[in-house]
């Protein structure tokens, strides 16, 4: 099997966002990135089919502040391949991503292809059914469990509620990952210490970033909050005394 | 081409989501600014009576066995013969597992712009979408010539997209549906064996505050006390703190109790679509910039083990016979 | 190994075993993982978490006749191929990634570490802003600068010093976690990290010692930096205090009535031997009683977080269902304590906790020694 994810790292929301002196982009400079929660799991999920059944991963990063780490930190899980795009993918957005990736790997033979279901600064959209599309295959996405037979995958596809959707799916083709079978294993910092001596990274230049596809962007604001909760306040007697009688009032009591 | 605003509804074993409902709402406001009729796009086989209620000016209705329940590969091919034939002025989808899988598909195909996470449009007819955990905004003027647009919950009521006028239903074509790539063997139910949060009118809802899995005894004394059911957010389901039957949230259930009581959650998105529809919303939270108290009616600043135990004291003694 | 030649003077007396707070729940104890390095099975304990009980209390290491270092050299290395296996309960894994990518264990923005320093006058000298040369750089550390309840101490303890005029300065945004508790938690590497980041941060600066408010940071800078290169002068807090005892008590107006106990903390008094001097403090302030527990200075009983234990709570809870913390809370109540004196920044929260739930303990109080000196002082 071989096995393709892609991985991108977004802004950390840990850290406070700011809007650049445009006002319709997000201030990148000082932003912390970090590697999409759902790709993390795209990324486990790949090791897991590949500790099942054989085979390459390969994990493909555009290059940003902390992609090496994030890169390194896959081979030290079992990662095989290393590549980097390199290019300015501060203005890129996915149809951007999705093009250029799709003209590295058209020729890679691939059997499947992984990637996060979703990231939190998808504003054109999500890149993996892009990608899907730009390659000419099939797109699940809200994956929680991938089964290899024989030229198909069988996954379990989410729906609200619990409900699981299960499907075949014909290989090659490209699924977007909500959760992996695992969660994302913890590596030792020693153990990605030691996958930097290793391993090499393999930079390809992205061929060109043309970012349409989405919609143009008029201005980005901080939403205020259109209402407020009314706090109770006072010391844990005083405010569960009133919780008691909110609790009346509202006829739970 | 025309101005018309095109809705794709999505429905899930003979059921219609709510989220049609949020769509169709929007699709109303948008049409007001853009001038087109709204059109509730329905997919299926023998589902024409489930556009009863829809709140539209027109359906239509598209036929096929392979169209019973959502693959992606088949609605995609369905609603890229529509969209290229009709070309009209926007089409929404919603942001879910049904939704999300065709429209950034059709938009490499069909060479279309797109719009995600779009919670509501303007007087004026501009988009307006959340992104980064709902910390940001973005508004802007709907692309041409078809705007894709996902939906997220949040921004209209499921009842402003619901009518008691049942709308015209109008058959279109289906185009041909053989080697589709993608095929649904069965559906796997969640475990039936606990109680149904989504009809409950009293939740106790715990989130990633809570800390850990004894912890929930804490919410659980209280709800005892209280007569009402305990629920989670995903990092304390994720974690088997408590059932996925108990999941508030995008991929869990959607809510609309009497009382939330939500202790230690800090109301990310994913969270606070599913429980915008409750009456009142209580919130606890050690964090006064918590996005939840933007949500909730009612908020309390303060640490839920310095709380939650005295609180439930008081109810027991508040429900013991005088 | 280091000092591996020091466990085969192991007797297997089982002291280790007996000793240990949670020897009960783990499926090899101290004594029975040497007894499988002997019989060659080792891997038997891989496969066990158990290990994940121990706390890093140094009860083991202090009372082995052999005077095997079994804390640092055996429960840390087994908890390090452990992780090298990737065998690692989730809150631990989090706090782990968190210290990697944060600087702290609890996730926070290192741009907010802080900001516990606003309303304090004068003002926290933040060394990155004034750049100027102090007498003495303040380590502040990970749960003093972000932890609600922390903070009050932290602050009491910068009005202590500015009270004596004590030439100081924090590093604040650029301070990252000591890293002590995640190397005994079994995460060399990041440790190691962590402590060449501040290192170079230290060289930024110029300062004669350092003071830590927590003793993990005390026993890293102390102990473990040197072998890394990083050799700077450091005390506790405590320490440096009970040097200026004399002016301290001069500026003392309050009486503290009440019937104190101090908590030996771990890596302060058994790891450390720094029993006397918090006491010593303790016993300038008027009007407080000092009262010992039944297990004190070399015996004290471990308030349960160390050793990676602050994030194991849910873990260890689900295998032992009792909490170190409530243990050594019944003792401070069965001594009629009114308060329980604290000198380590994890500890108020763990006891303050334990609280809440204890019959008896409704109107114990705890503080740290830095909270009772700024009231004694009428600060």
């Amino acid at each position: 099997m071989n096995i393709i994810v892609l991985a991108k790292l977004v802004p950390d929301l840990v850290e406070e966002l700011t809007i650049d002196e445009s006002g319709a982009a997000l201030d990148l400079t000082f932003a912390r990135m970090i590697i999409n929660e759902f790709d993390d799991h795209a990324i486990e999920q790949g090791i897991l089919l590949k500790e099942r059944g054989g085979g390459t991963v390969t994990l493909v990063v555009p290059e940003f502040d902390g992609a090496d780490d994030v890169l390194f930190t896959a081979a030290a899980k079992g990662a095989d391949r290393l590549i980097k795009i390199t290019g300015d993918f501060i203005a890129a957005n996915n149809h951007a991503l999705a093009h250029c990736v799709a003209g590295l790997i058209k020729d890679s033979q691939a059997n499947l292809i992984l990637t996060g279901v979703q990231a939190h600064n998808d504003l054109d959209g999500a890149v993996g059914p892009m990608l899907a599309e730009s390659l000419g295959l099939p797109y699940v996405g809200y994956i929680s469990s991938v089964a290899i037979n024989d030229g198909k995958v069988t996954i379990h596809k989410e729906y609200p509620g619990g409900l699981l959707a299960e499907m075949e799916v014909a290989l090659p083709a490209v699924l977007g990952i909500q959760v992996s079978e695992e969660p994302p294993r913890y590596v030792a910092v020693s153990k990605v210490r030691q996958a930097m001596k290793d391993s090499s990274i393999e930079e390809q230049d992205a061929s060109d970033l043309d970012p349409d596809g989405g919609a143009a962007v008029g201005r980005m604001f901080q939403p205020e909050a259109t209402s407020h909760a009314e706090m109770i306040t006072g010391d844990p007697e005083e405010v569960t005394d009133k919780l008691v009688s909110l609790f009346k009032e509202l006829g739970v009591l | 081409m025309s101005q018309d605003i095109y809705v794709l509804i999505e429905h899930l074993q003979g059921r219609v989501a709510d989220i049609s409902y949020t769509m169709l709402a929007g699709a109303g406001e948008l049409s007001k600014a853009v001038g087109g009729d709204v059109v509730a796009v329905l997919l299926g086989h023998n589902a024409k009576d489930m556009t009863g209620n829809f709140a539209a000016d027109k359906v239509l209705y598209l036929d096929h066995e392979k169209l019973a329940e959502f693959t992606s590969d088949a609605y995609q091919k369905v609603l890229t013969d529509l969209i290229s034939k009709d070309q009209p002025r926007a089409v929404i989808f919603g942001n879910t597992s049904i939704g999300s899988d065709v429209a950034s598909v059709l938009s490499v195909r069909l060479r279309l712009p797109l719009v995600n996470s779009c919670r509501s449009f303007t007087n004026d007819g501009k988009y307006v979408s959340q992104i980064c955990g709902g910390k940001i905004m973005a508004e802007g003027e709907l692309p041409v010539p078809t705007a894709l647009v996902t939906m997220v919950p949040g921004g209209y009521p499921a009842e402003q997209g619901q009518s008691g006028e049942e709308p015209p239903v109008t058959e279109a074509d289906v185009p041909a549906l053989d080697a589709l790539r993608v095929t649904l063997s069965k559906y796997i139910e969640p475990e039936v064996s606990d109680v149904d949060i989504s009809k409950e009118p009293l939740l106790i809802a715990v989130g990633r505050g809570i800390q850990n899995q004894d912890n929930i005894e804490l919410a659980e004394d209280l709800a005892q006390a209280l007569g009402g059911v305990v629920c989670g957010s995903r990092p304390v389901v994720d974690q088997g703190w408590l059932k996925t039957s108990r999941l508030v949230g995008k991929s869990g259930k959607y809510v609309k109790p009497k009382v939330y009581l939500a202790m230690g959650i800090s109301g990310a998105p994913e969270h606070a679509e599913a429980i915008i529809g409750s009456d009142t919303i209580i919130a606890i939270n050690m964090d006064p910039t918590a996005p939840i108290f933007n949500l909730a009616k009612y908020g309390v600043e303060g640490d839920i083990f310095e709380l939650v135990e005295v609180l439930t004291e008081k109810v027991k003694q508040e429900k013991q016979p005088a | 190994m280091e000092d591996g030649e020091r466990i085969r003077k192991c007797l297997q007396c089982g002291t280790c075993s007996g000793v240990c707070p949670f020897g009960y729940f783990m499926k090899f104890p101290p004594s029975k993982i040497i007894g499988t390095l002997r019989a060659d099975i080792f891997d038997l304990v891989l496969k066990s978490d158990g290990v994940w009980m121990c706390v890093s209390c140094f009860a083991c290491t202090a009372f082995c006749p052999s005077q095997i270092p079994i804390t640092a050299n055996l429960m840390t290395r087994v908890k390090e191929e452990m992780l090298i296996a990737g065998t690692v309960p989730t809150e631990l894994q989090v706090a782990l990634a968190n210290s990697q990518r944060y600087g702290n264990p609890m996730g926070e923005s290192p741009r907010k570490r802080a900001d516990w320093i606003s309303g304090i006058k004068p003002e926290v000298n933040l060394l990155g802003k004034t750049k100027k040369p102090v007498d003495v750089l303040w380590f502040v550390g990970d749960y003093a600068s972000y932890h609600p309840r922390v903070q009050s101490a932290t602050k009491a303890l910068a009005k202590v010093l500015n009270a004596l005029g004590v030439d100081f300065g924090i590093l604040g945004p650029e301070e990252n976690s000591d890293g002590d508790s995640q190397r005994l938690a079994g995460e060399r590497g990041l440790f190691e990290m962590l402590a060449e980041k501040n290192a170079k941060v230290f060289g930024k600066y110029q300062f004669n010692t350092i003071i830590t408010t927590d003793p993990h940071a005390y026993n890293a800078i102390k102990n473990e930096y040197p072998r890394l290169g990083i050799s700077f002068p450091v005390q506790h807090y405590t320490e440096y205090l009970v040097e200026r005892i004399d002016q301290l008590k001069a500026l003392m107006n309050h009486e503290v009535k009440a019937r104190v106990t101090f908590h030996d903390p771990c890596y302060l008094g058994r790891a450390n031997n720094v029993f006397d001097q918090p006491r010593a403090l303790l016993k300038t302030i008027a009007g407080l009683e000092l009262v010992e527990m039944a297990h004190n200075h070399t015996n004290s009983l471990c308030c349960g977080g160390g050793g990676g234990g602050m994030w194991l709570d849910g873990f260890q809870w689900e295998k032992a269902h009792v909490r170190l913390s409530d243990w050594r809370l019944r003792e401070a109540v069965s001594v009629d304590a009114n308060i329980l004196a604290v000198a380590c920044p994890y500890e108020a929260p763990r006891f303050e906790d334990a609280a809440k739930t204890m019959q008896g303990a409704d109107q114990l109080q705890v503080r740290d020694i830095a909270e009772l000196l700024a009231e004694a002082m009428g600060l």
